[in-house]
């Protein structure tokens, strides 16, 4: 009997601290985990006690790649708690905030921590050498994104103006010009992303997974919409806990999340694809059309295209949204604290975030829970890792490492967030 | 023919963090190519696989000490780095997960997971220069791009970081902004909050929340004294001052001077 270890003691490019191993015996794969080391840092147990107006700015810390995701699925899930409906132009900010989100995570995703892997690089400023232009327009596209999200927020990473209710300030009709001539730079540099990425080689390898993702009346989305799946799953929001359930897995800070029959699903821009590609700009179809892409992508590689045709959406969104915009009377609605239970998941660039609150009468957090999409996808992540590697069992070992570590950066998780905020006993063999 | 100088080394560390002041060097699009070609970053997880072993010239480290591995992991990096500069309120403070020092970390572990009894973790949040000699701590939460590169810059070039510690308030002077506490009773914290952020709160119309932590001689309770006379009661003004710079010394005890027993309002 030989027993063989693959195993990967820090993933590089990604966000926070991840490892794997996979075990091979006699020729099978017999376990493959991801392993979360990421240190615990207790968001749901400080939120308590914290006033629920302090969650957009507290949970932000989550993730320094996706704070408006935090930020965005805080108020509104407050904001069910407190009765509180936003609408008109401080709900199409909203929108147009996470549309620079999604430019500049996936611009980082598809640019410096993903295409390398196609092009056989160790990293962005590495193919840099090679590939200056790309790289160039990838960082150009980042900060078309980033952009947006100093304009509407205060600055990139963590912004001050999110709160309950809107904005403390909203931008002047003659601030969202020059954003919009960027905007248009950046939305012909999104559609050479796409042909660029198109004419990597991908790998045969279709699953067949659950999808699960908003769905929005009219809308690709963004911050509201019911969850639906695939299978034939569609409910609100508020009753996300009865159709999913988190797991604590020994090897990992993060908890699993699967649905209640146990299974796993996929949340991301696969599965926001493959369940809203009619609601994504007339372009952004057209892109996904001529890169080879029909309405359903199952082929994890390819998420780097699918990500290319957010981007170039996110333009279009962002560009519609600011040519429509009439500044409001006034930057919030009017904000009345009251006990409750507020639910809220909006799309994170890396898919579904699930907030829920509990909130007493001095309008403080008695009890708070936060579902991050990387926990989500774990168990698909896995599965595709004891997949996929029996397939290349024969290659040599540095190669089979790099076979798992792009399977895993496939789905572009975000350990930070997924850190569910306790360290484990990790097995370091 | 003369050898090519070898170009400085950088590496980039995490420990607990978000990921977002190492961000902020990814983040500095124009700059990054230049950044690069004038050094080898020879270890940046999050940007790269390739691992240059060895002695660093400049390490910067993002996060704090959370853990027993994490504690003994950055007297390691420490020996091998000369120039060793902390990133954010993490690093330099403890970080928003800092606030387990005020509570017992067990029960923060049982809220969260089914089966607690697995935690390997410490007891507080520590900044790193608890642990170890730190050459240069750059605030905020996260940091400033524009700081960012300074402070690699001026090591490069062996000298200070042109830094300030002075007040939020000066940069909101200097930006010709209205005082939101004079002009229309917004507690702000940038009285007693180093700059460094371009006062970008004050400029959204609300008050400094602390980010970039205490100022060089912040005088915190004449602003919490303040602040009770615009209406903030003794919960708020304990959580004003317990956010993402809690473990650091000023904001600390004046946090503690507004819990239940301390409380002289």
């Amino acid at each position: 009997m030989t027993t063989r270890t693959i195993k990967v003691d820090y993933l590089a490019r990604v966000e926070g601290e991840g490892a794997f191993k996979v075990v091979v015996r006699d020729g099978a794969v017999r376990s493959a985990e991801l392993k979360i080391f990421e240190p615990p840092r207790f968001f749901e147990s400080f939120l308590r006690g914290r006033a629920a107006i302090e969650a957009p700015d507290l949970t932000a810390r989550i993730c320094g790649i996706c704070p408006v995701a935090y930020q965005m699925s805080a108020v509104h899930a407050i904001e069910d708690a407190f009765g509180i409906t936003v609408d008109g132009p401080i709900r199409a900010l909203r929108r147009l905030i996470y549309c620079g989100e999604w430019i500049e995570s996936h611009a980082l995703h598809v640019y410096m921590l993903h295409a390398p892997d196609f092009l056989g690089y160790d990293g962005a400023i590495d193919m840099a050498r090679d590939h200056a232009e790309a790289v160039r327009r990838g960082l150009m596209l980042k900060k078309a994104g980033n952009a947006i999200v100093a304009l509407i927020g205060g600055r990139e990473i963590h912004p001050v103006n999110i709160r309950v209710g809107g904005f403390y300030r909203v931008p002047r009709r003659r601030e969202l010009d020059p954003l919009a001539e960027e905007l248009k730079r950046a939305r012909d540099l999104a559609l050479e992303t796409v042909r660029w990425v198109a004419g990597f080689d991908f790998p045969d390898s279709e699953r067949d997974y659950a999808f699960v993702a908003l769905r929005h009346p009219h809308e690709y989305p963004f911050n509201e919409g019911r969850i639906v799946s695939n299978r034939g799953l569609d409910i609100p929001v508020s009753d996300f806990d009865r159709h999913f359930r988190e797991m604590q897995v020994a090897r990992s800070t993060a908890l699993h999340s699967r649905m209640a029959d146990g299974s796993s699903y996929l949340v991301g821009p696969l599965a926001r694809y493959a369940l809203n590609f009619d609601r994504l700009s007339p372009p952004a179809q057209e892109a996904a059309r001529e890169s080879g892409l029909g309405p359903v992508c199952s082929n994890p590689y390819r998420g780097i295209i699918v990500r290319a045709v957010e981007i170039l959406h996110a333009c279009d969104e962002a560009l519609r949204i600011i040519a429509d915009y009439a500044e409001p009377d006034r930057p919030h609605v009017a904000v009345e604290p009251r006990p409750g239970i507020g639910h809220g998941a909006t799309e994170a660039p890396r898919g579904l975030l699930f907030h829920r609150y509990e909130i007493d009468g001095d309008g403080l957090i008695t009890a708070a829970r936060i579902v991050p999409p990387t926990a989500q996808n774990q168990a698909s992540i896995e599965e595709d890792l004891a997949g996929h590697v029996g397939g290349f069992l024969d290659l040599p070992k540095t190669e089979l490492q790099h076979k798992c570590e792009q399977t895993i950066r496939n789905y572009d998780p975000c350990i930070s967030c997924a850190t569910h905020f306790l360290k484990l006993r990790i097995d370091r063999e | 023919m003369t050898p090519t100088p070898r170009k400085p080394r950088l590496a980039v560390w995490k420990f607990a963090s978000c990921d977002g002041c190492q961000l902020s060097l990814l983040d500095c699009e124009d700059e990054l190519l230049d950044i690069a070609a004038a050094i080898d970053i020879a270890y940046f997880p999050e940007a790269a696989r390739g691992v240059i072993r060895g002695r660093y010239d400049l390490s910067l480290v993002e996060g704090s000490v959370t853990t027993a591995h994490d504690a003994e992991r950055i007297r390691d990096i420490r020996a091998r780095s000369r120039v060793l500069v902390t990133i954010g309120a993490c690093a330099t403070a403890g970080g928003i997960q800092a606030l387990r020092n005020f509570a017992d970390v067990r029960d923060y572990a049982a809220a969260v997971y089914p089966d607690p009894a697995h935690i390997d973790t410490l007891a507080t949040s520590t900044p790193i220069a608890d642990h170890v000699p730190v050459d240069f701590e750059l605030r905020g939460c996260p940091v400033s791009k524009r700081q960012l590169v300074e402070t690699i810059a001026a090591h490069l070039a062996g000298r200070r970081p042109v830094v300030p510690a002075h007040s939020v308030c000066i940069e909101c002077k200097l930006r010709g902004l209205t005082c939101v506490m004079v002009a229309r009773g917004t507690p702000c914290l940038g009285p007693v909050t180093q700059a460094g952020c371009g006062a970008i709160c004050p400029a959204h119309d609300r008050g400094c929340y602390g980010c970039f932590g205490p100022m060089e001689t912040p005088n915190a309770a004449a602003l919490a004294e303040r602040a009770r006379e615009l209406g903030l009661g003794q919960d708020e003004l304990r959580r004003a001052f317990r956010s993402f710079n809690a473990a650091a010394p000023a904001f600390r005890e004046e946090s503690e001077r507004h819990d239940d027993q301390n409380d002289q309002g």
